[in-house]
């Protein structure tokens, strides 16, 4: 299958006051047309960082290193007037907390059509009434009403189909969501869901799912990435890993989420807190948590590799791994 | 939205009332009178001032005349330039004192927007740095030491500007007033754009326009600036009443025809009517600029309705 | 609410900022606003410089040969003579400028603290009682404000510094009514979440009357805040006392002020320049100084900064 992102030994670094900070490091994957990726670790596992350094949208102090190909182009270290031929047509990105995305003193017509005019060269008149289709499509009733409307006067739901609509506006190769249902109701969060699956196969748009929530990676993605301390530590389909994880970390998130974990009768959570990044352990920064940790652990860090099957882990435990084993 | 203005502008009457009331019980329970010259007048003639005046009758009553005239537009006469009325004294110097006051307020603004909106777009870098140090320096200047700070340099040593005085139309007679109060007001309304461009930056919804490849012009001009001037629009009417305030100082420094040289003599000589009608004057202009303010601050944040 | 405009929420924005930022930390507010001030250098060293004219004001007139009204009649208008003691010159009446100067620096201190001492009890009390009672009392107590902030308030108080004469401890007062603003809506920022803490519940319930709540569990709380405004307001009131001065409303001969002592200086500033020179110097590196600190003091309080 065609790729339309592929990203090679891409690093986030954050420059301190007197320290540095590698949120992401030695960071690889390919992304395929029309496919949906999820991408899962706890807060502080860089996941949103290395999108968000995929975006050219680093905090000042963060840098980005490697490469971020789409097609021919690397995004990675690229102007921001460069950049901005391709956010927002060919690589849009939703966010985490739709009460504070959306601009507060515009109206949703003009933050919706401004993309329309900026990557397509509509005029107003086109640009508005292709935005309102666009509302429409993503379920929002009355859109010409809403979209005369401003964000506050929007529910939070809404405010999110808002962004979703937004973002596939110039239906883009690529579509990022961050946590794109955590600030919603669990009865929104579903249809929203929906929604995505449905306007990604539609418009053909690769899906980068960023969760730490697998229920919602389960009926969604194709693939899944889990991440820990900055690091991909296992790779693969998401049924493989859901039914046969390999790294102790993604057994451990498993068992935290209710409806998965419930055939084991009891959640597990996940024992201790995600590392700091500034003073990850030595060898795998995962063992000061896991349950199968043997002394090799402590000294060496595992590479991510092969695991055959077209998946990767990075551990070097190879024994059978049961619940209620982690930590 | 019209009956908002309306309302705004009832609520603020009764304060007017109060401070009119205030001011006009201070000034005659205080000992003096306007007729205490450094030449005794005979008694006669003295009685006939105060009746002329009203200044024999009861106080209560003296105070139902004066808010009965002011009802209808009259502020009385001068009780020491005996020729002119008050309406007189104050359509001579209030016109230059408002020219002069506005220039400075739309200048100081501008500036002040302009210098606090670039500071905050190359934050920790030179520019940023120049910028806080000018505006550090408007702030902490008072406008009478750079007015004479200005007046030698520029007026005297260079020989620039003239370093005092009014010709009718002449421009460079305005330029160093204007700077002198112009530069306080710049300075406040800088360190407050700087700080919410700053904060404004750095929202989520800034992110999100970043992320629609919007480009930086675009990004400032249609999300940045709207949301980051709605802590500085709630400080231009307080800045406006410093800036008049201001202007009392810079008439004097550079002898300026305005309404502030007659307020302090007019203070000092117990010029009742004169001290009251300025005074509210000044209220008056000072709450209808508060009320364009709000109306601004409206339009620039939905979220606030005329309820 | 009071400000239909939202005005308030900007100026309490603040206030609310340090509540949610106080409470999972369990460290006290002004401790650690403190210690990050301390790491501040440019506050550090205005702290430093301003003690040190506060020392330079108070005990540097007795460390010199001439009083500040001591006339010397062989030394009138002269420029800084180490010999004779006249170390920044002398006036046109032949009086030593350092010891005026240090006695006008003085002078702007002490109007300057207890100006603000009368801003603070007035601002305190009534944000307070605006905060503790709420509803409809806030509201109209708050829309007062709203309009006062509007007022020419300058105009009122050379009003009464002219009609009162020249006495000094009006003019303190009068400069203090003319800053409790600001004061009165943080305090009712605070007030507005202190009252729904338990003890204050407490309180009430223990039947406790509101005064007694006041002045017992709610001003106690808002020590940290108003120390830090107080500060903010100090330079505030020393341009205001130096501008009153500056008309000719300040304090009277021969006693004097910094903008007393700018006003005889800024005229004859060409041919006299040391008369204008030193207690512009002094004014203004009092008040950078103290913006400095009141800076420091905002971003050592400030989350979004760090």
């Amino acid at each position: 299958m065609k790729q339309v992102l592929s990203v090679e030994d891409m690093s986030v670094t954050f420059a301190l006051h007197e320290s540095e900070v590698h949120a992401v490091r030695e960071m690889n994957f390919t992304l395929a047309e029309g496919e949906t990726l999820a991408v899962v670790g706890e807060s502080g596992s860089g996941k949103s960082q290395a999108f968000l350094a995929i975006m050219g949208l680093l905090a000042k102090n963060g840098t980005a290193g490697g490469r971020a190909m789409m097609g021919d182009i690397n995004l990675i270290g690229m102007a921001p007037s460069q950049l901005d031929l391709y956010r927002g047509k060919d690589i849009a990105m939703i966010f985490q907390d739709p009460m504070t995305s959306l601009n507060p003193t515009l109206k949703v017509k003009t933050q919706l059509g401004e993309v329309l005019v900026k990557h397509r060269g509509f005029d107003k008149q086109a640009a508005l009434k292709t935005a309102i289709e666009m509302l429409e499509r993503v379920g929002i009733p009355e859109p010409v009403k809403r979209a005369n409307a401003y964000p506050h006067e929007l529910s939070g739901g809404m405010r999110q189909r808002v962004m979703i609509a937004m973002a596939l506006l110039c239906q883009p190769k690529i579509l990022i969501a961050d946590e794109p249902t955590t600030a919603l109701d669990v009865t929104v969060q579903a249809q929203m869901l929906d929604l995505f699956k449905t306007l990604t196969q539609d418009f053909g748009t690769s899906l980068v799912l960023i969760t730490h929530d697998l229920g919602v990676v389960a009926g969604v993605a194709d693939r899944m990435m889990v991440m820990y301390g900055g690091r991909a530590v296992e790779k693969g389909r998401v049924d493989d890993l859901f039914y046969d994880p390999r790294h102790p970390y993604t057994l451990g998130l498993l068992h935290s989420t209710p409806h998965i974990a419930k055939r084991a009768a009891r959640l597990d959570p996940i024992q201790g807190l995600p590392p700091s990044l500034e003073h990850l352990p030595k060898g795998c920064s995962f063992n000061p948590r896991c349950a199968f940790a043997f002394d090799r652990c402590l000294e060496q860090r595992p590479p991510l590799t092969d695991a055959g099957d077209g998946r990767q882990k990075a551990c070097f435990y190879e024994g059978p791994m049961a619940y209620g084993q982690v930590a | 939205m019209f009956g908002y203005a309306i309302r705004r502008v009832l609520s603020a009457l009764p304060v007017v009332l109060i401070a009119v009331t205030a001011c006009f019980f201070i000034l005659r329970l205080a000992p003096g009178g306007p007729f205490d010259g450094e030449r005794a007048l005979p008694p006669e003639t003295l009685a006939n001032l105060r009746a002329h005046y009203n200044l024999d009758l009861p106080l209560i009553q003296q105070y139902g005349i004066y808010v009965g005239r002011l009802l209808q537009g009259d502020f009385g006469p001068s009780m020491v330039y005996n020729d002119f009325t008050v309406a007189q004294m104050l359509w001579i110097g209030l016109p230059f004192t408002l020219m002069l006051g506005f220039t400075a307020f739309v200048v100081g603004t501008v500036a002040g927007l302009v210098a606090g909106s670039l500071s905050a777009v190359n934050q920790n870098k030179l520019p940023d740095y120049v910028l806080v140090m000018l505006v550090m320096v408007g702030l902490v200047v008072p406008n009478f030491l750079m007015a004479s700070i200005l007046q030698l340099v520029f007026g005297v040593y260079l020989d620039w500007f003239p370093a005092g005085g009014w010709k009718p139309g002449s421009l460079q007679h305005l330029v160093l007033p204007v700077i002198v109060l112009a530069l306080p007001h710049a300075g406040r309304t800088a360190r407050l754009m700087r700080g919410s461009m700053i904060e404004v930056l750095g929202t989520n919804y800034v992110r999100t326009a970043r992320s629609k490849g919007l480009g930086t012009r675009l990004i400032l001009a249609r999300h940045a600036i709207k949301p980051a001037l709605l802590p500085v629009v709630s400080y231009l009417g307080p800045g406006l009443s410093y800036l008049l305030t201001g202007s009392l100082v810079v008439e004097q420094v550079f002898a300026l025809p305005g309404i502030g040289k007659y307020f302090i003599s007019a203070a000092l000589n117990r010029d009742y009517g004169l001290v009251l009608g300025t005074t509210i004057l000044y209220m008056l202009i000072i709450l209808a600029v508060n009320l364009l303010v709000d109306i601004l601050y409206a339009w620039l944040d939905p979220k606030v309705r005329y309820d | 609410m009071a400000g239909v405009t939202g005005k308030d929420a900007v100026l309490t924005a603040y206030a609310q900022k340090l509540e949610t930022l106080d409470a999972p930390k369990g460290r006290s507010l002004t401790q650690d606003a403190m210690r990050r001030l301390v790491r501040n250098k440019a506050a550090v060293l205005s702290l430093f410089v301003v003690g040190f004219i506060v020392v330079f004001a108070f005990v540097g007139p007795y460390l010199l040969p001439w009083a500040y009204d001591k006339i010397d009649w062989s030394a009138i208008r002269k420029p800084p003579n180490f010999e004779a003691g006249h170390y920044a010159g002398t006036d046109q009446n032949g009086r030593d400028m350092l010891a005026r100067i240090m006695q006008g620096t003085q002078m702007s201190l002490i109007v300057a603290l207890v100006a603000t001492m009368v801003s603070v009890f007035i601002g305190v009390i009534y944000g307070a009682v605006a905060g503790y009672f709420g509803g409809k009392v806030d509201a109209v107590m708050m829309r007062f404000v709203d309009i006062m902030y509007a007022l020419p308030y300058i105009l009122f108080v050379i009003i009464l510094v002219v009609i009162f004469g020249r006495n000094p401890v009006l003019l303190f007062v009068g400069i203090g009514c003319l800053e409790w603003l600001t004061m009165a809506r943080i305090v009712r920022g605070q007030t507005l979440s202190i009252k729904e803490r338990e003890f204050v519940e407490a309180a009430k319930a223990g039947g406790a009357k509101p005064w007694t709540i006041i002045i017992r569990h709610i001003v106690p709380n808002l020590t940290g805040p108003v120390v830090i405004y107080a500060t903010l307001t100090i330079p505030e009131i020393i341009l205001t006392e130096s501008f009153l001065s500056y008309l000719g409303l300040g304090v009277q001969e021969p006693q004097t002020s910094l903008g007393t002592l700018i006003s005889f200086g800024s005229p004859v500033a060409e041919t006299l320049p040391w008369m204008l020179i030193g207690p512009a110097v002094v004014l203004v590196s009092l008040l950078l100084c103290l913006t400095y600190i009141g800076d420091g003091l905002r971003d050592a309080l400030d989350p979004k900064d760090r």
